[in-house]
């Protein structure tokens, strides 16, 4: 198992959020995680590379332990990459500084290799030529492109999306997608979490339903989608799918 | 003599003014002094203070805000006072010079610790996630991609405070610092003629017009931009 979180916990103050997650997720797997708003799905992705840290539980990720108070985790978060709803990009770096900041300062590249490395990744997203320009330059979809550059340049062994398309127009959701396909056909592991049905039946080995900081359910797209065991997991479906 | 003439030769007296341009230039050499170091020693100590802050710790932080919020309530000439005459009891005499350089740069440094602060807490948190999901370290972060964004916000600001600080050389008087305004008035003392005055009035103005002149360029600069 590359990621292996078990038993997570997760309280903000009084608020529990995860309440006992156990998520293993094997090597080219990719895992899909739908679940109502509030539900716990991005506080259990950050959990995986400690940008939050679980109350309790342990996370392992690649062979390392995450919560490990001796793991390096700068050393650690590079073989986990990270694209977020909201971008994120560095807006007074070009596209090219953005991929390349981490190849310098924490995988210690040259400027010079780092900048073929990046590129590289560029030319992976479809962007080799938007290097220059700036996030402000860019489209939504464009700059969502950006980010995952700047994720695979490290080369991390699996791969969070936190909503990737969500703060998308419409018409510019197909392009991340695509990339991601292309990641997923490149054996990159991935754990999604996302609304878009179309992509995880096309795309997912195994789609996770969480509601109210647990696992309800879980298995193959067709049959959480086509047959939930839990009423939740039938109520939820059926509210996604009427939109 | 009519009234204009009369006026003139009171206020724009060619002949003390003469007598007194050297004064009043080496005024404006010691001004300049120290409002470099008031500006260098200031804006350096904010940032540090604001960097230090930005750690969260927070007993230390609570020590900061105590000092920033001191010296942004004491009037400036008051502390340049305290300092002066205060600290000789403690066994240290800082001469005029040094005592209103420091007393300047601390209220500076409290406000610039304040604005550059303010800036750092107006990067997004994603900025910090983003750029720690991707393995750089606390301090990387910070200094790679939140300061550039706070730096570029907090310019404008830092600019009319930088000025307006730097205005307050002219207590230096009160503790005997021959800058511009010591300069001028010990000389209208000695020529019992205001022509002085005006000629300190003029200093001012040729060394602090172009400076607002040029924040008022950055602030339209920095407001387009982002
Ligand atoms: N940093 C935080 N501090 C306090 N509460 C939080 C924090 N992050 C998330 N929460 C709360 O945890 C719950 C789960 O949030 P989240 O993991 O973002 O859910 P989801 O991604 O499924 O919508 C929500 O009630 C949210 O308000
Ligand atoms: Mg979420």
């Amino acid at each position: 198992m590359i990621v292996s979180a078990k038993d997570i916990h997760k309280h903000f103050g009084a608020l529990h959020v995860l309440k006992g997650v156990d998520l293993d997720v094997a090597e080219r797997e990719l895992v899909f995680v739908i679940g109502p708003s509030g539900s716990g799905k991005s506080t259990l992705l950050r959990c995986l590379n400690r940008l939050e840290r679980p109350t309790s539980g342990s996370v392992r990720v690649d062979g390392i332990d995450m919560l490990a108070p001796s793991t390096d985790i700068n050393h650690a978060r590079q073989r986990i990459g990270m694209v977020f709803q909201s971008f994120n990009l560095y807006p007074h770096m070009t596209a090219l500084g953005n991929v390349t900041l981490a190849l310098r300062k924490v995988a210690g590249k040259s400027r010079a290799e780092a900048d073929v490395l990046g590129q590289a990744a560029l030319e992976r997203v479809g962007l080799a030529d938007r290097a220059s320009h700036r996030p402000a330059e860019l489209s939504g979809g464009q700059q969502q492109r950006v980010a995952i550059a700047r994720a695979i340049a490290l080369e991390p062994r699996v791969m969070l999306f936190d909503e990737p398309t969500s703060a998308l127009d419409p018409e510019l959701v197909g392009s991340v997608l695509a990339v991601m396909r292309s990641l997923r056909e490149s054996g990159m592991t991935m754990i999604v979490v996302s609304h878009e049905m179309g992509f995880a039946r096309a795309a997912a080995d195994r789609v996770v339903f969480m509601d109210d900081g647990l696992i309800v359910e879980q298995g193959p797209p067709a049959a959480i989608f086509e047959h939930p065991t839990h009423e939740r997991t039938r109520a939820f479906i059926g509210q996604i799918q009427r939109h | 003599m009519t009234g204009w003439d009369r006026f003139a030769e009171t206020f724009f007296n060619a002949k003390v003014m003469a007598k007194y341009l050297p004064d009043i230039l080496y005024g404006m050499v010691v001004t300049i002094e120290l409002a470099v170091l008031i500006i260098l020693s200031g804006l350096f100590a904010g940032l540090v203070l604001a960097l230090i802050r930005s750690l969260g710790v927070r007993p230390l932080n609570w020590l900061i805000i105590f000092i920033v919020d001191l010296f942004r309530s004491l009037p400036p000439l008051v502390i340049i006072v305290l300092i002066y005459f205060g600290l000789p009891a403690a066994g240290a005499s800082p001469s005029g010079f040094v005592s209103t350089w420091i007393s300047l740069a601390l209220v500076l440094m409290a406000f610039a610790e304040e604005i550059f602060w303010a800036g750092i807490t107006s990067v997004p948190r994603g900025q910090w996630e983003a750029a720690r999901s991707t393995g750089l370290s606390f301090v990387q972060t910070l200094l790679e991609v939140v300061l550039p964004q706070a730096l570029r916000l907090t310019i404008a600001p830092l600019t009319n405070r930088t000025i307006a600080i730097t205005k307050g050389t002219a207590l230096g008087t009160v503790v005997a610092v021959t800058e511009i305004l010591g300069q001028a008035s010990s000389a209208m003392s000695n020529s019992y003629n205001p022509s002085p005055l005006m000629m300190g009035a003029t200093a001012y103005l040729v060394l602090f017009l172009p400076v607002v002149v040029a924040a008022r360029w950055i602030e339209t600069r920095f407001a387009w931009k982002r």
